[in-house]
């Protein structure tokens, strides 16, 4: 059974099998298919029309789903790989051994952006940046640039208290659980740690730095965090709701999976913690 | 057709073949579905943002409404280019806007998208995805 570690636990050995893993998803070309997906659905779901991945109901079995596939595919080339998740409550700034050069490198030089350390850095030249949205092919960031601060974790239960798991209109400007945690209303979470990180994280096509799969990870858990403080609240809507992604409907791109199949992550995976 | 429509023509291309990269990407059975969203509940905004045209931090930006967009809604009804290019940008069900390179800050108009957008380019061309 897999178990996903906090990124801080992880031993040497185990960032360099969860790198190697990343660089060689990365070198077959796989890697940059799940780049290419994630960016078409940010384009096409809207807050009056069809929404799955965002903004909508379905933004936490969709990314679940999202990154078992991930996982699946890092499995197939290391089956000893999970992934890691990264708790931006705690490891909060720009020295946290997350952004190590064992690890994934740390922030971009001030000039341009660009990453200049760790195992994704352009020099190395295993990491050009391909599926992309301007004409830069290499990784940048710009960590807590502006003075920006990452959600602090009074924040993070602030939003894990709320009963009730998505409301219409089932969009970005729903209240509830969903999008408190997605962060277009309120404290904001998850959208702020994209901006936080800076560079291709900022963007469409976000899966670019490997830290996406460590963010979505730690959403993932405060999912899981959140089921088990409200055992008798279900996701929502449950039928018969236009362009929204109901329990029992399919979600693109598989098409085989529902939000109901993504409920009990212990089907999957498990955390080092207790959820 | 003027410069500016022609260029528009290929972004919506381009967004189009995005969506169909992303039912093949999966593997999925049925990409005909993800490249072609149902347009349920789709209501354009009453009173759309100002067209704009200025020259920010050495960089033409240009904002417009644009009517019946057809087959792709994720504009709002509003068209944003960089130097000539389109940036995809879309609007918030409360009226903020974003663009597909700050797709995680909400700004109050799209004028405010394409200044957010000439900052991070940093200098950089603005190009339609490359789909390999």
């Amino acid at each position: 059974m897999t178990v996903r570690k906090n990124q801080a636990a992880l031993s040497t050995a185990e960032k360099r099998r969860f790198t190697d893993a990343v660089l060689e998803l990365k070198r077959t070309g796989q890697y940059d298919d799940f780049v290419t997906t994630h960016n078409a659905f940010i384009m096409s779901d809207t807050d009056n029309g069809d929404r799955v991945g965002h903004r909508s109901p379905s933004f936490l079995p969709w990314h679940r789903r999202f990154l078992l596939q991930f996982e699946q595919a890092l499995q197939a080339i290391d089956p000893e790989v999970a992934l890691p998740y990264w708790d931006w409550t705690t490891d909060r700034t720009t020295r946290s051994s997350l952004w190590a050069p064992d690890f994934l490198g740390g922030t971009g030089r001030a000039s341009d952006g660009r990453v200049t350390d760790g195992p994704f850095a352009a020099g190395a030249n295993r990491w050009t940046i391909s599926v992309r949205v301007d004409g830069r092919d290499y990784l940048r960031r710009a960590l807590g640039s502006g003075g920006r601060q990452l959600p602090t974790r009074a924040e993070v239960d602030s939003v894990l208290a709320m009963t009730t798991y998505d409301m219409a209109p089932w969009n970005s400007s729903s209240d509830g659980f969903r999008n408190h945690l997605e962060g277009w209303r309120g404290v904001n979470l998850h959208n702020r740690v994209h901006v936080w990180v800076g560079g291709q994280m900022g963007t469409g096509v976000s899966p670019n730095d490997p830290v996406f799969w460590l963010h979505h990870a730690f959403i993932d858990k405060l999912w899981a965090d959140w089921q088990a403080r409200h055992p008798g609240s279900g996701y929502l809507p449950a039928a018969g709701t236009a362009g929204v992604v109901d329990l029992h409907d399919t979600m693109r791109p598989w098409n085989d999976t529902t939000p109901a199949d993504m409920l009990d992550h212990t089907r999957h995976y498990t955390f080092d913690t207790a959820a | 057709m003027s410069a500016i429509t022609r260029r528009r023509a290929l972004g919506a291309a381009a967004a189009a073949a995005a969506g169909l990269a992303a039912g093949r990407a999966l593997t999925a059975p049925a990409p005909a579905q993800a490249a072609a969203p149902a347009h349920a509940g789709h209501h354009p905004a009453q009173h759309g943002p100002a067209p704009f045209d200025e020259v920010f931090q050495g960089r033409r930006i240009q904002g417009e409404p644009v009517h019946g967009g057809g087959h792709h809604d994720g504009h709002g009804g509003y068209a944003v280019h960089v130097d000539g290019e389109e940036l995809h940008v879309m609007r918030n069900a409360d009226g903020t806007w974003i663009s597909v390179i700050n797709h995680y800050e909400p700004l109050a108009d799209p004028r405010a998208v394409a200044r957010a957008a000439v900052r991070e380019l940093n200098g950089a061309d603005l190009v339609p995805l490359d789909l390999g």
